[in-house]
């Protein structure tokens, strides 16, 4: 299947200007930040995954993609990584994906630690989630909507694991917030 | 600005800046941790900053400001190739005034003005692995990483204090990240050990012979090791900079003539101009 939808208008510097956005959310776990979107999206994404799997992915980081024929005729395209099973992705976009199905990493090599792309609904900065480590001086709030059933007990599991884990970047239109494995979250 | 159009933006290709930037991500989101990646050959030989170079080049945008030192100068050779480096594969601003820099890639010094949420700081790093002295076998390193058994490491700072009665470890002083990983923080002075603990701006560190990137995120703790009895002191040469009159930065001793003769002077020099200019402007 071949797919009409393009990538970044600028490959190189949208994808910069995304990775930057991204490194600040996961630097500063909590804080909103906006990417560059490309203009024209495949349905099943949203502009703010859609910018994360340009940035992110390609042949070397296998994918998890439960988005639909089109999008995946999109990332095949665009990004050329191999489709494959939750547990053997190093990135994972599926809303259904637990965290504890997603390869977490060996305690010698935690950095093979997947990554969650989630869509929520909304992020905003100030309510919400109560998120504390690294990165955050006292205290962060972040107000996730649409958040799967029973997150944050999830979350918990999986930072009690540390080095081992999973990362999380939330995407809510053009907005994403990250989550690192060393964030404490608590409800707000 | 503009760049060299022979080049692809910031000199590396994209397929490489994808995978440091997943690296750096992994890297902060395990503070401390060194995250292996393909260091490229680079137009210029391991040793001189080849680790930063890549890094920086990741992570540069059109709209950023670039600061290189060199042990704390503006103005050394290294300092000022880099920087032409990225004057013409990136077309960015470059400044000397860290206040003004979004990016800071430095070899061996944390600058003296206090770095803020705004800024990048990126180190050169020559060898990433703190117990590298203690034990050379990457496998076993590693393993002592995850099961964070660094008492080798606390068992050679008390040798320091049996033979010298104090910790002698001057330079490259290792660090907890965030309690849990032992860290080199690169050849910097002990002195700048405690700028960064909580530091506002993010820390990078790359390592391009050695092949690794590891990261301290904003506002993350980072303690030197000591002894409850043997604290940890930074040490400073007892002199005001000659130029400067400055008693609280970190000093270069410069040798001035062959019959003795020296002087003690910032080693920052972007700082040091500052404090000069400031001080002739109120004459």
């Amino acid at each position: 299947m071949e797919t009409r939808y393009p990538g970044f208008a600028d490959p190189v510097l949208d994808a910069q200007a995304s990775f930057r956005a991204v490194l600040e959310a996961m630097s500063r776990p909590g804080r909103v930040q906006a990417v560059v979107a490309p203009p024209e999206l495949p349905p099943g994404l949203s502009p703010a995954a859609a910018a994360m799997l340009l940035t992110l992915v390609d042949a070397a980081t296998p994918l998890h993609l439960t988005a639909g024929a089109e999008a995946e005729a999109w990332v095949r395209f665009h990004c050329g990584c191999p489709l494959v099973e939750v547990q053997d992705a190093v990135f994972v976009l599926d809303p259904a994906a637990r965290l504890e199905a997603l390869d977490a990493g060996t305690e010698e090599e935690p950095e093979n630690g997947a990554t969650l792309i989630l869509e929520v609904a909304g992020l905003e900065e100030g309510r919400g989630w109560r998120l504390r480590g690294p990165g955050i001086r006292g205290e962060h709030r972040l107000q996730v909507r649409g958040a799967p059933e029973g997150f944050l007990a999830a979350w918990a599991r999986n930072r009690a694991r540390f080095p081992r884990g999973v990362d999380v970047i939330l995407c809510a239109g053009v907005q994403i917030a990250a989550l690192p494995r060393t964030v404490q979250i608590e409800e707000g | 600005m503009t760049y060299d159009p022979g080049y692809n933006f910031a000199y590396l290709d994209e397929s490489t800046k994808r995978m440091i930037r997943r690296a750096i991500l992994k890297g902060v989101a395990i503070p401390g941790h060194q995250v292996p990646f393909g260091s490229r050959e680079m137009p210029l030989p391991y040793g001189w900053g080849t680790g930063g170079i890549q890094v920086t080049a990741s992570i540069l945008g059109p709209d950023d400001t670039l600061k290189v030192i060199d042990q704390g100068a503006d103005d050394t050779t290294n300092a000022v190739s880099i920087r032409a480096f990225f004057r013409r594969v990136a077309g960015v601003a470059t400044t000397e005034r860290t206040a003004e820099a979004t990016v800071i890639q430095t070899r061996h010094r944390i600058p003296e003005h206090p770095l803020t949420e705004q800024q990048i700081i990126v180190y050169q790093v020559p060898m990433p692995e703190p117990l590298f002295r203690l034990e050379p076998r990457i496998a076993e390193t590693k393993r002592m990483h995850a099961l964070a058994d660094y008492g080798l490491m606390h068992v050679r700072l008390y040798e320091d204090i049996a033979r010298h009665g104090h910790i002698a470890t001057s330079y490259n002083y290792p660090v907890m990240v965030n309690g849990r990983y032992l860290m080199a923080p690169s050849p910097i002075p002990a002195f700048d050990n405690p700028k960064m603990d909580q530091m506002p701006a993010l820390q990078l560190f790359g390592a391009g012979r050695e092949k690794r990137i590891y990261a301290v995120p904003p506002y993350t703790g980072v303690r030197s090791l000591d002894f409850d009895d043997h604290p940890f002191r930074p040490i400073r040469a007892p002199h005001a900079c000659a130029l400067c009159g400055s008693r609280e930065s970190y000093l270069d001793e410069v040798i001035t003539d062959d019959s003795g003769g020296k002087m003690f002077v910032c080693s920052d020099t972007s700082y040091c101009t500052e404090r000069q200019t400031a001080r002739e402007a109120a004459e």
